[in-house]
């Protein structure tokens, strides 16, 4: 009697024990799943990290007008000039279009920067495709060097009719210390 | 449920001579008895509710007034951080945890817990735990970030204390797991002969069903700061978008712990009222197994409706409405319980003990807090009330006139059984109304300021909030003093007073009553019979 309720409370602590073993490993099983839920929903308006190919689906929709407003934004410490050529375009789904961004290094020493995008809202995020994305590369810059940065985009003419208007947003991270370590 | 098993006093005093508990301060280092363990959680619970209670006042001190008076923005970010994770894990988890020690053994007719050895460590390195995190306020400053802890305020804007923070988390999160498993394994092997689980006090069904919850997301807990420590001093980018993570994902990681840590800290209160309601109703408790239910669906849709607390970080349409609707179907099991515990009293022989006079202001206030969740689960209004203080006025009156108030009527509850005499009623009376004034004058009008549009965790506001904010805070004052009147009926009645007989309350079931009071130091080492 003894014996077996020993075994029994034996077996319930080492089921628990996984159980919590689990749980914890789940936590982080949860950072991929989120990419890979964000990947298909668009979610965090993470947009596509490889170019797109040049428009092929369904021509230009003429009839709809979406305003793509850009931002920029340079993180804390990072010592660079970095803003969109133009505030805002307005762009037919399916139609290319150019834009520039322009980033300056004002200190004197070689720096790298790198830049991420993000798209609101998110769900619009997997309909704006990009051809030619400075963000898709690093940008080195020497002291005091400054360049215009392109980016070739068109809208997927499938964007769900509600999105009117779409923000791009670009966050420049300074990554010279991660890439010289 | 009638027991024929009486107490086996002679049978207690002879193990009381041979195993009685060691004399001076080695008894509670080395004690592995789980009523000893049960006091020891319960006044640390106390000591850290004070401690957290006076961080409270130096934030309503300084938020007597707008303008800046006495504390810089920083100490204050540090005085909500922390008030905020030591109320939540220092204060009213450790205190559950003491009632399940001291009640669950001789609720069920065990003689101890499970693991009395494992029992005695998740207690001591609590003091530890709670060491590290108050000694940060002497090493440069105490966490700032919100006892939320988002990324990147906690990982790239943090001012030092991240590591103090997360060392301290690991260590509550170790001792509330072994604490869970503990309840576990002793309510699943060691209940009497013929306790079925359908016999089972419900206050022992709240604590199963919540040291399950413990079990699931403890570990997150542990595994999300261990992230935001690699974040912080190791270079990886968990929640780093520079590095290709994301901040958004902290927060449903975090939320996934948060959401059912909220039912972890007031499944048990339903527990508790659930037990005093009926006695002082003198009628059994209405819908037991419908109780045993509500809670299970509590406890199961706690982990799928996270993301309402993320409503403004920018969620599709869909997301918002599938967790609007999962944190509105809530509201059906918890109105079961409310539903129940009012047919318990209705047409009872109701009188107005201590307990139970804190067990029904319990019922009504939380039920205030429930509908006031109810209105922030409503993800178009909630863009208004994000962040605003009405949700502070919404948790408040679920964890304070909630979860506090339940371990109140707890305390009052057993302890005569505790310590073998009556407590000074009159006193004890004053607590209550003392506490029930202040904590709504304290509480009720930060719904009109968050309404108003008053953000919370600001040290400063618009001068239009000021005289809602005086009121707030004379009654924060008036609330904290008043705990020091519990602190006085604690004592008193620990050093004597009207010996308390084995069932106190004539309206009474349970094992526990059929010992004698003070519950000898070992109860039960022969099972009790149950028909």
């Amino acid at each position: 009697m003894q014996e077996s309720a020993n075994r029994k409370t034996k077996v319930l602590i080492r089921n628990l024990m996984i159980a919590v073993i689990a749980m914890f490993g789940f936590g982080f099983a949860l950072v991929p799943l989120y990419d890979v839920f964000c990947d298909i929903t668009g979610l965090n308006g993470k947009t596509d990290t490889e170019a797109a190919q040049v428009s092929d689906v369904g021509g230009i929709d003429t009839d709809r007008n979406i305003k793509v407003q850009f931002i920029s934004h340079i993180t804390p410490g990072m010592p660079w000039e970095f803003r969109p050529e133009v505030a805002e375009v307005v762009v037919h789904p399916g139609e290319t279009k150019l834009v520039k961004f322009y980033a300056k290094n004002v200190t004197s020493v070689n720096m790298m920067g790198q830049t991420v995008p993000s798209v609101a809202p998110g769900e619009a995020a997997s309909y704006f495709k990009k051809i030619e994305c400075f963000c898709f590369e690093q940008q080195s810059l020497a002291g005091q060097e400054d360049v215009w940065m392109p980016l070739r985009f068109y809208i997927d003419p499938e964007i769900p009719d509600n999105v009117k208007t779409l923000t791009l947003s670009y966050t420049l991270y300074d990554i010279t210390a991660k890439i010289e370590s | 449920m009638t027991t024929t098993a009486t107490t086996d006093t002679g049978m207690a005093h002879d193990e009381h001579e041979h195993h009685g508990p060691a004399t001076g301060f080695k008894r509670w280092l080395f004690t592995t008895n789980h009523k000893d363990i049960g006091s020891m959680y319960l006044w640390f619970a106390f000591i850290m509710f004070l401690t957290g209670g006076s961080m409270a006042m130096v934030i309503r001190a300084e938020l007597f007034q707008p303008g800046l008076q006495l504390i810089d923005p920083d100490f204050f970010n540090q005085m909500t951080t922390v008030h905020g994770l030591i109320m939540v894990f220092g204060a009213v988890m450790p205190a559950f945890t003491g009632l399940a020690n001291w009640m669950i053994p001789m609720m069920i007719g065990a003689p101890d817990m499970a693991l009395p050895r494992l029992n005695n460590w998740s207690f001591w390195i609590l003091p530890f735990a709670f060491s590290i995190l108050l000694m940060s306020f002497f090493l440069g400053g105490a966490p700032n970030f919100g006892w939320t802890f988002y990324a990147p305020l906690s990982t790239t804007y943090s001012n030092g204390s991240t590591a103090f923070f997360v060392f301290a988390v690991h260590i509550m999160g170790i001792s509330s797991i072994m604490g869970a498993i503990n309840v576990i394994v002793t309510i699943m092997n060691m209940r009497a002969p013929g306790m079925t689980y359908m016999k089972m006090p419900l206050f022992v069904w709240t604590f199963f069903i919540t040291a399950y919850l413990l079990i699931a997301v403890m570990p997150i807990l542990a595994g999300v700061v261990t992230m935001l420590l690699t974040d912080t001093y190791f270079g990886t980018s968990f929640f780093n978008a520079a590095g290709g993570g994301d901040p958004v994902l902290f927060q449903h990681i975090f939320w996934f712990f948060g959401h059912p840590e909220v039912y972890i800290m007031i499944l048990p209160a339903f527990g508790i009222v659930s037990t005093t309601i009926p006695t002082f109703s003198r009628k059994k408790l209405f819908g037991y197994s419908s109780m045993v239910y509500a809670t299970s669906s509590i406890a199961f849709l706690s982990f799928i409706v996270w993301a309402h607390h993320m409503f403004t970080t920018g969620m599709p349409l869909v997301g918002e409405l599938f967790f609007m609707y999962c944190t509105m179907l809530i509201a059906v099991p918890t109105g079961v319980k409310v539903f129940n515990w009012m047919a318990t009293m209705w047409r009872g022989s109701i009188s107005f003990e201590v307990p139970m006079m804190f067990s029904i202001a319990f019922v009504i206030l939380f039920t205030i807090g429930g509908f006031s969740g109810l209105m922030l689960a409503m993800a178009p209004v909630d863009f208004q009330y994000h962040d605003t203080y009405f949700v502070v006025a919404h948790f408040h009156y679920v964890l304070v006139t909630g979860s506090i108030f339940s371990i109140f009527a707890a305390a009052y509850y057993w302890l005569p059984k505790w310590t073998g005499f009556m407590f000074n009623e009159t006193l004890a009376k004053t607590h209550f109304w003392c506490s029930l004034i202040s904590v709504n004058l304290l509480f009720f009008p930060m719904h009109f300021l968050g309404l108003a549009g008053m953000p919370r965790r600001i040290p400063d506001y618009a001068l239009q909030f000021a005289d809602f904010n005086m009121w707030v805070s004379i009654g924060g004052f008036a609330f904290g003093l008043s705990q020091l009147i519990f602190l006085a009926v604690v004592i008193k009645c620990i050093r004597g007073g009207e010996p308390a007989p084995a069932k106190p309350w004539d309206g009474a079931e349970g094992l526990e009553w059929t010992v004698p009071s003070p519950a000898p130091y070992h109860t039960f080492a022969t099972p009790p019979k149950i028909d």
